[in-house]
């Protein structure tokens, strides 16, 4: 794909698609203007300024609670207009095209579009198309990438662990179907972190998985060891076209996340889920509630990073 | 020509005297990052002010956004959790345009309703562009054009005035 899509001729934030391509300096720079905007929850009025008069739209193409609602919360903060709609329910199923759905909103000057689509590249392809002013930012595409997702998870890290240059991270489950492992490796390497691990079983693991820059095994006992960040994946079923897994049962017997297992991480480990969580089939609702899960700050932090995310990619969009 | 231990005292001065005239009651400082905060760590303990000093960052408040975007340097505010109802002293280092103390003051009525607001500045100088003055200042100069005024800080404080040569 490519990235230079997302880079304006300064080299600022001009479409958010992919964390592929993007330099760390961007990615440290979102993280930095996030911290800013955490602090923002101590104000009477929750609500800056920044991008009063715009108007984005969520098009969301694909169910989603957390991710809208975040991405609709962060605009509000930043004083946007935002208008969220589920195209499922929409044109599209009148038999509208993409490009008509896009050109139709273009009419009704919109600034920004924050796009979540079940096939991957939906995105890119909507930020090519659309008239040169509107920002683009992906919310995650099919299997591709889920690049706010990981980013919010990076910030997370960053909050409790300070530094990752001198970090394990361990990333258990369907990476397969993920785009938000395809993200959050991507995120991890571009920052620094030195061994970042995938545990699951072969089934569902991507084919040369070892290329992303991970190193592998198929056993979760030996792969949580001396492991600082535990993030745990989602078994996506809905996204499983054969007979991947034997059972459920199966699957949290052999990668399900215990209290018993987190115990051979390291004792400070952190163990993060970008939800929804399925409790008993990767994880035990004991480490979801427990005092090593971070699951609901990567929630609250999520509205941080979009506000960065956003407000980034919005500049100097006027006089372009 | 300017000494910033005269600029500091007649500050200092000034807002003593503002104090007592407009009746400010447990006063609460906050600097305007960057160069304001190293004036108001200052002037926060000559006035030996008991509640700790409040750092503003106007990054998300400018009104120049669409020009010159987020500046990646920003960093959080800190005010304490109650501003209802306080008595603030707002302190700036150079104030010239109007437009700084413009943002400021929308940010600090976001986290609440002061009682009164009061502004203290290093340096006043020409230029203004909104109907907005200091209360307090250490000095008001004029400038020429071309000139302007640099703080670098925060220890030592220090103040100069740089002349920019601008290719004709």
């Amino acid at each position: 794909m490519n990235d230079n899509l997302q880079l304006n001729s300064e080299g600022k934030l001009k479409h958010f698609l992919s964390i592929e391509g993007l330099p760390k300096e961007l990615l440290t720079e979102i993280l930095d203007v996030a911290e800013s905007f955490v602090s923002m929850t101590d104000q009477q009025i929750k609500k800056v300024p920044l991008l009063r008069g715009k108007t984005i739209v969520n098009l969301f193409f694909e169910n989603s609670t957390r991710t809208r609602t975040t991405f609709e919360l962060a605009a509000k903060r930043l004083s946007a207009d935002v208008l969220s709609m589920s195209i499922a329910t929409s044109s599209t199923s009148k038999g509208e095209s993409l490009l008509d759905t896009i050109r139709n909103l273009e009419a009704m000057f919109v600034d920004m579009f924050v796009v979540r689509h079940a096939i991957s590249g939906a995105a890119h392809f909507i930020a090519q198309q659309t008239a040169p002013h509107i920002s683009v930012i992906n919310a995650g595409d099919g299997q591709h990438a889920h690049p706010t997702q990981a980013m919010l998870d990076m910030f997370t890290i960053r909050q409790i662990k300070k530094d990752f240059s001198n970090l394990r991270v361990a990333i258990i489950g369907d990476i397969l179907h993920s785009r938000v492992a395809r993200s959050q490796i991507q995120a991890l390497n571009t920052l620094g972190v030195p061994e970042v691990r995938v545990i699951a079983p072969k089934t569902l693991l991507p084919a040369h998985v070892e290329s992303l820059g991970v190193s592998v095994s198929h056993d979760l006992n030996a792969g949580l060891k001396d492991v600082d960040v535990v993030i745990m994946l989602r078994l996506q079923k809905e996204r499983m076209t054969s007979a991947l897994l034997p059972s459920e049962s199966e699957y949290f017997k052999c990668f399900g996340l215990t209290e018993e297992k987190l115990k051979i991480a390291k004792p400070d480990a952190i163990v993060m889920h970008p939800g929804p969580i399925n409790r008993g089939v990767e994880i035990e609702s004991k480490v979801a509630d427990g005092p090593q899960s971070v699951i609901l700050k990567q929630v609250s932090n999520g509205i941080a990073i979009r506000m960065a995310i956003m407000a980034m990619a919005m500049q100097k969009q006027g006089i372009m | 020509m300017l000494v910033i231990a005269d600029l500091l005292n007649q500050l200092e001065a000034e807002l003593k005297k503002t104090i007592i005239e407009r009746h400010l009651v447990n006063p609460l400082m906050i600097g305007v990052r960057t160069g304001g905060v190293w004036v108001a760590e200052q002037i926060h303990q000559r006035l030996q002010i008991t509640d700790p000093l409040g750092l503003l960052d106007i990054t998300f408040y400018r009104d120049d956004f669409s020009q010159i975007g987020v500046n990646p340097n920003v960093r959080p505010s800190q005010l304490p959790a109650q501003v209802d109802g306080r008595d603030i002293i707002l302190i700036d280092d150079v104030f010239y345009t109007g437009r700084t103390i413009r943002a400021a003051l929308n940010e600090i009525f976001d986290y609440g309703r002061p009682n009164q607001v009061v502004l203290g500045v290093l340096i006043e100088r020409d230029g203004r562009q909104i109907p907005l003055n200091p209360d307090c200042v250490g000095a008001s100069i004029t400038l020429n054009k071309g000139q302007r005024i640099k703080l670098t800080g925060p220890t030592p404080l220090a103040i100069e005035i740089q002349t920019l040569t601008v290719a004709a």
